[in-house]
Parts: C-alpha cells; sequence; structure tokens
C-alpha cells in the first residue's frame, strides 16, 4: 500500500476515478464514445439514462470486464486502463451486476466469505479457515448487515430474489472498498426492500463513494450529490439532481418519453 | 444499522461461529455408514482371497482414485479434462523409465523412493502444462483439448521406441522391497494402495472448504464475478490441474506396481474415456463418487463376461452391459449412484432434515 500511496500523493489524488475519453466499440457499434468523467473520492453519483445508452457498458470498462477500445482509466491516480479486472478489484474498486452475479451452488455465508478472501491474501490457502478467523467473523458482519443471517447456511440457489440483490451488495462490501459501481442495485425489488436499500447506501462510510446506476428516482435521486446523464453512448449532461430533474431538454429524452 | 466492512468492527458470536468448520467441514465423523466402509476396507484381507483384495478391491482404489482427480476438476471447477489417465499413464511411464525394469536399455535404474518422487514431479507438470492449455477454453473445447492430449500422448507412446518402448511397452518393472517386505504382496499391497486412496479422498474433502477450494466453486459458479471479487481466475484454474495432476500421479505410481508393467493399451483413448464414465456414474459432485463408479465399473468387467456367457451371449459384449448401465443411471439420475442414494435417503425421512442440501460441499 506504501507505494500506492507514493504514487497518489505524486499524482495529486484529485479524483478517485478519472475517465479521459473512454470509446468502446462493439464491431462497428458504439456502446461509449469520448466519455470523460471525473469522481472526487467519496462522491456519490447516478448515472441516468434510457436503455441503450451505455451505462452498463461504463461499469464493464472501469472494471474491466470489458476493456476500453481507446482513451485512459485512472483510479486513485494510478493508471489502470491495461489492468485486469482482479488487480483493479484489489486496488479498492467494487462492483454489483445487474443480473445477479452470484455463485449458486454455495451458501451465503461461503459467498460473502469468498468476496472477504478475494480482496485478502491466501486466495490459494488449502488450511481450512478456523474458528476465530476474521475473514469469517467479516463475512458475518456483512452477512448481518444485509439481512440474511436467517438465511447464512442456505445455498444462493434456494434464495428469493430480493435476498439475492441483498447479498450482490454485501459481495460488493467485502474488504476495505474505497469506490462501488451498483449496477440497478433496486431492480425486482419490492417497496419494503427498497427503502432497506436506500437505507444500506446512505449509512455507507462517507469515505466511499459510489456510481449509481438506477431507473427508479426516488432510490437513485435520494442517495446521490451528482447526476450524469448519457444519451446513446455520450455524456449528455452534469449536474445536481434538483437541475437534472428540473432539465427540459433531459425531461424530453427520459423522464418524459423513455420513463414510464 | 450500518454496513460495516472491517473485521475489526464486527459484532462477534462466538457462541455461533465456533462449532461451525468441525461439524460442517466433516460430516462423515457423524456417519454410521462411512464408519462400517472404513472398518470393513481395513479388515478386508481377512475376509477376502488374494483375487478379489487385488483385482477388485485394489484395481477399485487406484481407478477411483483416477477418477477422483476428474471429479475435484469437474466437479469443484467445472472443467472436465479428459486427460487424467493419460497423467497417470504417464506417471506410471515415468517409473518404469527412471526406475527398474525388465527393459534394462531404457531404464535408468533408480531406487524407487527416488524415481517415485522424480515420476510425480513430472506428471504434475505435465498435467500443469496441459492444464494451462485448457483454461483457455471453455466447455466442449476443453474436452476436445484434453482429449487431444490423450490421444497424442497414446499414438506418441506406440511410436517412440528410445524411452517409451513402442507398442510392447516397459515390462517387468520392478515394485518395492524393504523392511524385509515386498510391498507388492497381495496383503501389503492392499494397504499401500488404501491409505494412498484415503489420503486423496480427505485431501480433496478438505480442500473443498478450505479457501482454495471454496474459490475453485466460485470459478465454476461464475468466474466472470470471481475475477470482479479479485481472484485470478486462470491461475486459479491452472492451480487446480496441478493438484489433480499431482492426485492421478499417485493413482499411475499405483497402477504401474499393481500390473509391473505399463503398455500403450493402458493410455489409449478408449480408457481416457471409461475414466470420464466411471466419475459421472458414481457421481461428481462429491469425492466418493469416483470410488463408486469404479467399483461399478470393475465389477461389471470382471463379471459380465462370464454372466453373458451363462445366458449364453458372448463374452466380449461386457462393454454393452456397462453402456446399458452408463445410460440408464445418466438417465435416472444427473448425479450419478450418489445422486441415486441421496434421493432414496431423502425419500425415507422427513424433509425437515436436510436443510439445504449439499452440493459441492463434500
Amino acid at each position: 500500500m506504501d507505494s500506492v500511496a507514493q504514487r497518489l500523493s505524486a499524482v495529486g489524488a484529485g479524483a478517485a476515478l478519472e475517465l479521459r475519453g473512454v470509446t468502446r466499440l462493439f464491431g462497428a457499434l458504439a456502446a461509449l464514445t469520448d466519455v470523460t468523467i471525473t469522481v472526487r473520492p467519496g462522491e456519490r453519483r447516478a448515472v441516468l439514462g434510457s436503455n441503450g445508452a451505455g451505462k452498463t457498458t461504463l461499469f464493464n470498462c472501469i472494471t474491466g470486464d470489458f476493456p476500453p477500445t481507446s482513451g485512459t482509466i485512472r483510479f486513485f491516480g494510478e493508471d489502470v486502463t491495461h489492468f485486469p479486472p482482479y488487480e483493479r478489484i484489489r486496488r479498492g474498486l467494487r462492483r454489483t451486476y445487474q443480473i445477479s452475479a452470484l455463485f449458486p451452488g454455495l451458501t451465503v455465508q461461503d459467498n460473502v466469505y469468498l468476496a472477504c478472501r478475494g480482496v485478502s491474501r491466501g486466495r490459494f490457502s488449502f488450511l481450512r479457515p478456523g474458528q476465530n478467523d476474521a475473514l469469517m467473523h467479516a463475512a458475518d458482519g456483512l452477512v448481518q448487515a444485509v439481512h440474511l443471517a436467517a438465511v447464512k447456511d442456505q445455498r444462493v440457489a434456494e434464495l428469493a430474489h430480493g435476498q439475492q440483490r441483498q447479498l450482490e451488495i454485501a459481495l460488493a462490501l467485502a474488504g476495505a472498498p474505497r469506490f462501488v459501481l451498483f449496477d440497478e442495485p433496486a431492480a425486482g425489488l419490492s417497496p419494503t426492500e427498497r427503502a432497506e436499500l436506500v437505507e444500506i447506501l446512505t449509512s455507507l462510510p462517507a469515505h466511499i463513494g459510489y456510481i449509481i446506476i438506477e431507473h427508479d428516482m426516488d432510490v437513485a435521486l435520494r442517495v446521490v450529490e451528482s447526476v450524469t446523464m448519457m444519451h446513446n453512448g455520450r455524456i449528455f449532461k452534469e449536474g445536481v439532481p434538483e437541475e437534472i430533474q428540473s432539465d427540459p431538454e433531459v425531461q424530453e429524452l427520459y423522464l418524459g418519453a423513455g420513463h414510464e | 444499522m450500518s454496513v460495516t466492512h472491517d473485521a475489526r468492527v464486527q459484532i462477534h458470536k462466538p457462541a455461533a461461529t465456533a462449532q461451525r468448520p468441525a461439524v460442517r467441514g466433516w460430516p462423515d465423523i457423524n456417519n454410521p455408514a462411512a464408519w462400517i466402509v472404513a472398518v470393513i476396507l481395513l479388515i478386508m484381507p481377512l475376509i477376502a482371497n488374494g483375487f478379489f483384495l487385488i483385482e477388485i478391491f485394489a484395481t477399485t482404489l487406484i481407478l477411483g482414485t483416477i477418477a477422483l482427480s476428474l471429479m475435484f476438476l469437474a466437479g469443484y471447477g467445472g472443467m472436465v479434462s479428459l486427460m487424467q489417465l493419460t497423467i497417470a499413464g504417464f506417471a506410471a511411464y515415468m517409473v518404469a523409465v527412471f526406475g527398474v525394469s525388465g527393459n534394462a536399455n531404457i531404464s535408468l535404474g533408480w531406487p524407487w523412493w527416488l524415481a517415485v518422487p522424480m515420476a510425480l514431479t513430472l506428471a504434475t507438470i505435465f498435467g500443469t502444462l496441459g492444464g494451462a492449455l485448457a483454461v483457455r477454453t471453455e466447455g466442449i473445447y476443453t474436452i476436445m483439448i484434453t482429449l487431444a492430449i490423450g490421444a497424442a500422448f497414446y499414438y506418441f507412446t506406440n511410436q517412440n521406441w528410445a524411452i517409451f518402448n513402442g507398442h510392447t511397452g516397459i515390462n517387468n518393472v520392478s515394485t518395492p522391497h524393504f523392511w524385509g517386505v515386498d510391498w507388492r504382496w497381495d496383503i501389503p499391497f492392499y494397504y499401500v494402495v488404501l491409505a494412498v486412496a484415503a489420503i486423496c479422498y480427505f485431501a480433496v474433502d478438505y480442500i473443498s472448504r478450505a479457501p482454495f477450494g471454496l474459490a475453485l466453486q466460485g470459478v465454476r459458479d461464475n468466474p466472470r464475478r470471481m475475477a470482479a471479487l479479485g481472484f485470478n481466475v486462470n491461475a486459479h484454474r491452472v492451480a487446480a490441474y496441478a493438484v489433480a495432476s499431482f492426485i492421478a500421479g499417485l493413482a499411475g505410481v499405483l497402477q504401474v506396481w499393481n500390473y509391473r508393467q505399463i503398455s500403450p493399451g493402458s493410455v489409449s483413448v478408449g480408457a481416457c474415456i471409461d475414466v470420464l464414465i466411471i466419475a459421472v456414474v458414481g457421481g461428481i459432485t462429491r469425492p466418493i463418487g469416483p470410488y463408486i463408479g469404479a467399483l461399478v465399473f470393475v465389477l461389471l468387467r470382471t463379471f459380465a463376461l462370464d454372466f453373458l456367457v451363462k445366458i449364453g451371449l458372448d463374452g466380449n459384449r461386457f462393454r454393452l452391459l456397462i453402456g446399458l448401465g452408463f445410460l440408464a443411471i445418466v438417465f435416472w439420475s444427473s448425479d450419478g449412484v450418489i445422486g441415486l442414494w441421496q434421493r432414496w435417503r431423502q425419500s425415507q425421512r422427513p424433509r425437515s432434515d436436510h436443510p439445504g442440501g449439499g452440493r459441492g460441499h463434500g
């Protein structure tokens, strides 16, 4: 971590996440075109836009699931453009998936334990965790935080949809996250579960910033301080939630026509 | 409520967590059937003659251990490798080449305690390199690449005379003698095979709940998410091939001691596929499956011929019986014999006795 800290101070450590001219092509189709975004450490931002606007592709470029065709991505000052996903995650980046990406054959506890193990040492350890294993306790705490303690020994395949979404969030909060990408965390949740989600998001420690993709304005605009609008793979508008909500162009494009 | 993410600020519940690893980790300890099987296996030399001891039970344990290495890759890692028998055969050849055999112009004459570690090391390297090729692919392409490696090795042993002695193979491979015991005598050899099989079985069972094994099951279920949790998925897969190759190598050493010879017929493509059949018939979700599959296979291979002749059919059709049995088991249970067994057990008990079920949990 020392070398990371040194590199941070070297470049001034202004931004948690800095994208410059990021473009992603799928064949001839440009899913992202010349996207430039800067997010401060601890900042919470929503990315809005209709289907196909490039929101999830943006996440995939940031995490390295699909690297960008051109442009650079800096994470806390470090150029991670050509890093594989696991190297970015080990530096404190986290993400959730729009469609739950869990381990259905394992228990809830083991899912969270893997998330804790993935960002610490001993990923290849052949020794079972002992009775006072710190990561097991960390996993217990995360399971409780997302209200899954009652089902922690059940296989994930047997969980209800809402519980799987909660687990999806727990996996992204393991270890010491510095910045989290939430991809439609409220999708398919009941009103009660949405309220719990808002509570989880607003109670995250202040130093953890995030970007959230969310169609539900009630959720999205309550948990962020800034908004980025995307349209056809480009940044369309940036501002605080009130500006975006009252912007006539935005209303026409997204809130009026596209949003039910 | 707050989402804490750090081990230092967790609310600890020692009473709830203290027991978990022991009870969940070794379910066999509480299972009377497992103890009965263990006792029977230990006193087997008292109840079985030499033929049953070696031709049935030792052979079952050796084949089962090879299939166990496939179960480890396929059941926990989701990687179907058809080259596990090839790796075992490679280890067997290396024991013959580095050790003492009837082909003095080929064998280097090393003592067994040097030849065996050498064979295991080379077999592990061989399997790891094959795995490094195979992990670049998924699903059916993994099967194709590993099958191609198996087929290539078979034809290579057939045609190479300098090391592998062509289609005649290497004969009269010597076996260990020490402490005044010929360890290839039926009873000592049975116990050697039983010990190796037991160590491999418990090692696989143990690893399945260790971070490495859990992560391997995570790779099976969702490799992309594993990368998004900080795991280097391909490195994990290659490491799994290394573990599986070592296990297959151990079984290969036992195999060459069992038959005292090794020839291309032992590493044929058909034999590679037999290992897949054994693992699938037994069930690839738990380490016991391959041994059950191996017992079924060896019993059929040994007695189906007599049975067929007795009912007036051609004895050479014993493979037809194996094939029909394979079809029936795969048709009725996607999890082989242990799947049928578990279903029968569940129908005997109230459902509340089975919280969760235990796929992939040993």
